[in-house]
C-alpha cells in the first residue's frame, strides 16, 4: 500500500514509500539471491513467521489494489475474462490472473517471483481459497492451507485456537522447513511478535488520535496509508517500529497545532463532518473519490477496512510470550472474521466513541465477505445510534463500477441531510 | 403422516406439492404430531443424522424457488446471488415460523454472513454456523469438527432437545445410510436407463426428502424405485447424455430441469440437493458413531467448489464422474453471482477441455422463469453432441 504523493508530505510518508520500494526492489531479485517467495494474503498473514524464516512475502491483495491505483487493473482484467473468468466474480482475483498471465510484472514495474510456497491463510474471505486454487494452476507451486474457522457465535472458543495453533504446527511450519531447509526458531519468531506489539500500540494510538476535534487524521483514505506497513510485509520488522514511531510523533504534532487531516489537496481546514465508513475504498478512482469527501470538509473518524488485516484497538497484541497462540488469536480476529452482530457493535462503538455525525457504507462488488448483509447493518446501525447511515456502491478494482456521478450525487445528498438534521437540532 | 402412493402419478404429486410449500406445512404438520423440534438447514451439508439422533427434524432450505420477493431484496445488494433473498423474505413472511432455528453451514461468505443476519432478525431462535474443516487431519481438523458437532448439539439440549445419545446416533446413521444408498441407487439406475428415471422426477423426490422425517423420504424413494423399475413403457430415446454441474446451492427451477430434458439432454449426472450424496458410502455403524461421522466427511466426501482441493488437480474428480456416468458432454450450469462455482469453473472448464470433452456454460437465479435462450443453447449442445460425438 504504497502512498502516492500527496501535498505536504510528511517525512513518515516518505519513508513508507523507501520501504515499499525496497520490498518491491527485493521481490524482483529473489531468484537471484537464493531467497524464497511466499505467496499470501493480508487478513490473517503470518508474516513474524515469515520473517523467522527469511523469506520474501507476497500479498496478491496489495498486488491487485496497487495495479488499481495506477490505472492497470483494467486491462487485467479483460484479461482474465477473455480467458473465461466470470464477470460476476471478485475483481482482485482477476487482476491477479490477468497480471499473472501478462508475465507477472508487478505495479512497480518489476517482475515478480514465482511462488515457491502458496500460504493460503483462509481468513474472512471464501473466495481466498478459490484464488489460490487458480494460482496453484497457475504455477504449480505448492500450498499449505491454514483454515481459520470464523467466529460465528462473536467469540474465539479454545478450539478454534486450538485448531489454528494445530494447523501452523502440522502445517504451515513443515511447509516453510521444507522450502527453506531452515528449522523453525520460535525465539526468533517471538522477538519479530515483539517488536510487531510495538509497532501495533503506535498504530492504536494513531487512529485513536480521530477522537481530537478537529480530527488530525482521516482514518479510511489516510488510514489506508497508516496501515500499509503493518498490514503487508513489514509487521515485526524494525522499519515498521522506526514507521510508527514517527507516524505517531508527526500525528500528536498535528494535534498540538490543531491541525486536520493531510488530504490530496493539502491541509483540510475547516471539519464539517465527522462520519464512520464501512467497507473497502475503491482503488481505481482513489484520490478522486476521497476529493469527493474533502469537497463537503468531511473526515472520516474511524473505518472498519483498517481493521481488515488486524484488529488492535480492542486491546489485542501479538504476544511473544505465546507464539503460536498469538498468531492464532490475531488471525482469528481480523475484521472481515467476526460476525455481523459484532461488526454492528463495532461500527456502532466508532460512531458513538468517535463522536461521528453518521456512518457511510462503501459496498463493493467484488466482497461478498464485506457486502453480503450490510444494508441490515445500515438499519441496525441507524437503530442503535440514531445517526443517519448513507450507501453507496463502487468496486475495488474494476473502474466499470464506479459512477463518479452517482456517488457524488449520493454523497451531497447525505450531508444534506446531516446538515438538515443540525439544523432541526437532532443530530449532534 | 404417511401417503399411500398408490401409483407413480400420485407419488410425484405428493412430491411436488412438498417441494411447492413454502410454508413447510408438512414440518408444521410433523411438529404437532410429534412435539419436537425442528432445524432448517442450508445447502450443501449438514449431518442430518446428528439432528434427528436428538428428536429434531432435519429441514433443507433451499430459497424460494419461484415465489415472489418482496421484502428480501431490500437486504441484498443487486450483485448477490438470490438464495439468501428468498431465505430472509421466508423468514419475514412467517413461513420459517415452525423452525426453531437455522444451521448454516460453511459454503461461501454470503451464506456465512446471513448466518449473523438472522442471529439478529430471529433472535431467540437456534443459530449455529457450521464451520466444516478445510483440514483434513483427524488429529487437526477432524478434532474441530467433532468438537463443532458436540457444540450444535449442546445447543439443541438448550433449546429442549433430546441429549446425544450413542445408540440413538447409530440408529440414525442406520437409517440415513438406508435413505442415502436409495439415492445412490436412483443416480446409478439414471446413469444406466435415463428415460426410467427423469431427472425432474429425481430432483422432486430429492427435494421433498428434505422436508420430511427420513423414514417417509425412505418409502418415497422405495416406492419411486418400484414403480420406475417395472415401467417398461418409459423407452430410450435419442437424447445426448449431458452432466450438469454448478448447481449446488442456489437450486435451478424445474421449469430449467425440464426444458433441459426436453431440448434433448439425459442428465446423467449432477450436483442437485447433494446432503444425501455428500458422503459417497454408507456411514460405518461399528465403533463410535461420531467418529463415524467425523471420518466420513473429512475422507469420505465428494468433490466440491466449496472444499479445498488438497491432494489432485482441480476438475480431476469431474473428468471422472464425466466417465463413470457416460456422459457425452458437460454443461456448467451456476447461479448468477455464485462465488463457489463460478470462481471454480475456469479450472473445471480447462480440465474438461484437456479431456476432450464438449461442454457449455450458462447461469440461471433460481427465479428464473423465461428459459427460451437455455432452450436454444442446451438443444444446440444436445443436437451438436449427436451429430459430432464418435458414438
Amino acid at each position: 500500500m504504497s502512498a502516492p504523493s500527496v501535498v505536504p508530505k510528511d517525512a513518515s510518508q516518505d519513508r513508507q514509500k523507501r520501504m515499499i520500494a525496497a520490498h518491491f526492489d527485493r521481490l524482483a531479485e529473489v531468484e537471484e539471491r537464493g531467497e524464497k517467495a511466499v505467496y499470501t494474503f493480508v487478513p490473517g498473514n503470518l508474516t513474524e513467521l515469515l520473517l523467522s524464516f527469511g523469506v520474501a512475502p507476497v500479498l496478491p491483495e496489495i498486488n491487485a489494489l496497487q495495479s488499481g491505483m495506477r490505472g492497470l487493473s483494467k486491462d487485467y482484467i479483460a484479461r482474465a475474462e477473455k480467458d473465461g473468468h466470470s464477470e460476476d466474480v471478485c475483481t482482485y482475483v482477476k487482476c491477479d490472473i490477468g497480471m499473472s498471465r501478462g508475465g507477472n510484472v508487478g505495479p512497480t514495474g518489476k517482475r515478480l517471483p514465482k511462488p515457491d510456497l502458496l500460504l493460503l491463510s483462509y481468513t474472512g474471505c471464501f473466495t481466498f481459497l478459490k484464488w489460490f486454487e487458480l494460482l496453484r494452476e497457475e504455477y504449480d507451486a505448492p500450498t499449505a492451507m491454514l483454515h481459520v474457522p470464523y467466529q460465528g457465535g462473536g467469540t474465539i472458543t479454545d478450539a478454534m485456537r486450538k485448531y489454528v495453533v494445530d494447523q501452523l504446527k502440522s502445517k504451515v511450519i513443515p511447509a516453510l522447513e521444507r522450502i527453506t531447509g531452515r528449522a523453525y526458531d520460535e525465539d526468533l519468531l517471538s522477538e519479530h511478535l515483539a517488536r510487531s506489539a510495538k509497532a501495533e500500540d503506535d498504530l492504536v494510538h494513531v487512529l485513536e488520535s480521530a477522537r481530537h476535534r478537529p480530527s488530525p487524521i482521516d482514518a479510511y483514505f489516510g488510514g489506508v496509508y497508516y496501515i500499509g506497513p503493518i498490514f503487508t510485509a513489514f509487521r515485526g520488522t524494525e522499519d515498521a517500529v522506526d514507521y510508527y514511531a514517527e507516524l505517531r510523533a508527526e500525528i500528536d504534532e498535528r494535534v498540538r497545532l490543531g491541525l486536520g487531516p493531510v488530504t490530496p489537496d493539502g491541509e483540510l481546514e475547516k471539519e464539517r463532518y465527522r462520519v464512520v465508513v464501512e467497507g473497502p475504498p475503491n482503488w481505481t478512482s482513489f484520490r478522486e473519490f476521497w476529493r469527493m469527501f474533502v469537497d463537503e470538509g468531511a473526515v472520516v473518524v474511524a473505518s472498519t477496512y483498517t481493521k481488515v488485516g488486524g484488529v488492535y484497538d480492542n486491546g489485542f497484541r501479538h504476544d511473544p510470550s505465546r507464539p503460536l497462540e498469538s498468531l492464532a488469536e490475531y488471525c482469528l480476529g481480523c475484521y472481515t472474521n467476526l460476525d455481523l452482530p459484532t461488526r454492528v457493535d463495532m461500527l456502532s462503538r466508532y460512531v458513538t466513541d468517535y463522536e461521528a455525525d453518521g456512518f457511510l457504507i462503501n459496498s463493493v462488488k467484488s466482497c461478498n465477505s464485506f457486502s453480503a448483509g450490510q444494508l441490515l447493518i445500515l438499519r441496525q446501525v441507524e437503530e442503535r445510534t440514531g445517526r443517519p447511515g448513507g450507501f453507496i456502491e463502487s468496486d475495488l478494482v474494476d473502474p466499470r463500477y464506479f459512477s463518479a456521478a452517482n456517488i457524488k450525487n449520493r454523497l451531497e445528498s447525505y450531508f444534506q441531510m446531516i446538515e438538515q438534521k443540525r439544523s432541526r437540532g437532532d443530530a449532534r | 403422516m404417511t401417503h399411500a402412493h398408490d401409483d407413480l402419478s400420485g407419488l410425484l404429486s405428493h412430491a411436488e406439492e412438498l417441494y411447492r410449500d413454502t410454508s413447510f406445512s408438512a414440518v408444521r404438520a410433523w411438529k404437532r404430531r410429534t412435539g419436537g423440534l425442528a432445524l432448517g438447514f442450508m445447502p450443501i451439508y449438514v449431518p442430518r443424522e446428528l439432528l434427528a439422533a436428538q428428536d429434531v427434524l432435519p429441514v433443507g432450505l433451499m430459497g424460494g424457488g419461484e415465489m415472489e420477493i418482496i421484502r428480501g431484496d431490500a437486504y441484498y445488494q443487486s450483485y448477490i446471488c438470490h438464495i439468501p433473498r428468498s431465505t430472509i423474505e421466508l423468514g419475514l413472511n412467517g413461513s420459517l415460523d415452525a423452525l426453531d432455528g437455522v444451521v448454516f453451514p460453511a459454503i461461501c461468505d454470503v451464506i456465512r454472513n446471513l448466518s449473523g443476519m438472522w442471529t439478529m432478525l430471529f433472535p431467540g431462535k437456534l443459530v449455529h454456523y457450521l464451520d466444516v474443516p478445510q483440514d483434513f487431519d483427524p488429529a487437526v481438523g477432524g478434532a474441530f469438527y467433532r468438537d463443532d458437532l458436540l457444540h450444535l448439539s449442546r445447543k439443541i439440549v438448550a433449546h429442549g432437545g433430546r441429549p446425544l445419545e450413542t445408540e440413538r446416533l447409530r440408529a440414525a446413521i442406520v437409517a440415513y445410510n438406508r435413505a442415502n444408498g436409495l439415492v445412490r441407487e436412483l443416480y446409478e439406475l439414471r446413469r444406466e436407463q435415463p428415460w426410467k428415471v427423469p431427472t425432474h422426477e429425481l430432483y422432486l423426490l430429492l427435494r421433498a426428502g428434505l422436508v420430511v422425517p427420513v423414514d417417509e423420504q425412505i418409502a418415497m424413494l422405495e416406492r419411486y424405485l418400484a414403480f420406475v423399475e417395472d415401467d417398461d413403457e418409459r423407452r430410450p430415446m435419442d437424447q445426448a447424455r449431458v452432466l450438469l454441474t454448478g448447481s449446488f446451492c442456489e437450486q435451478p427451477p424445474l421449469g430449467l430441469i425440464k426444458t433441459l430434458e426436453r431440448t434433448g439432454c439425459y442428465i446423467v449426472d449432477d450436483d442437485f440437493v447433494q446432503v444425501g450424496r455428500w458422503i459417497r458410502h454408507d456411514v460405518p455403524t461399528e465403533g463410535d458413531p461420531l467418529d463415524a461421522l467425523v471420518e466420513a466427511f473429512l475422507h469420505d466426501a465428494i468433490a466440491s467448489p466449496t472444499r479445498w482441493c488438497e491432494s489432485e488437480a482441480k476438475g480431476a474428480d469431474l473428468v471422472r464422474r464425466v466417465e463413470h456416468s457416460g456422459a457425452e458432454g458437460v454443461i456448467f450450469c451456476a447461479p448468477s453471482f455464485c462465488d463457489p462455482a463460478l470462481l471454480d469453473q475456469p479450472m473445471t472448464v480447462a480440465a474438461v477441455e484437456r479431456a476432450g470433452i464438449p461442454w457449455t456454460a450458462f447461469k440461471y437465479a433460481e427465479n428464473a422463469g423465461q428459459f427460451q435462450v437455455i432452450r436454444e443453447q442446451a438443444g444446440t449442445f444436445a443436437d451438436s453432441i449427436k451429430l459430432w460425438s464418435g458414438a
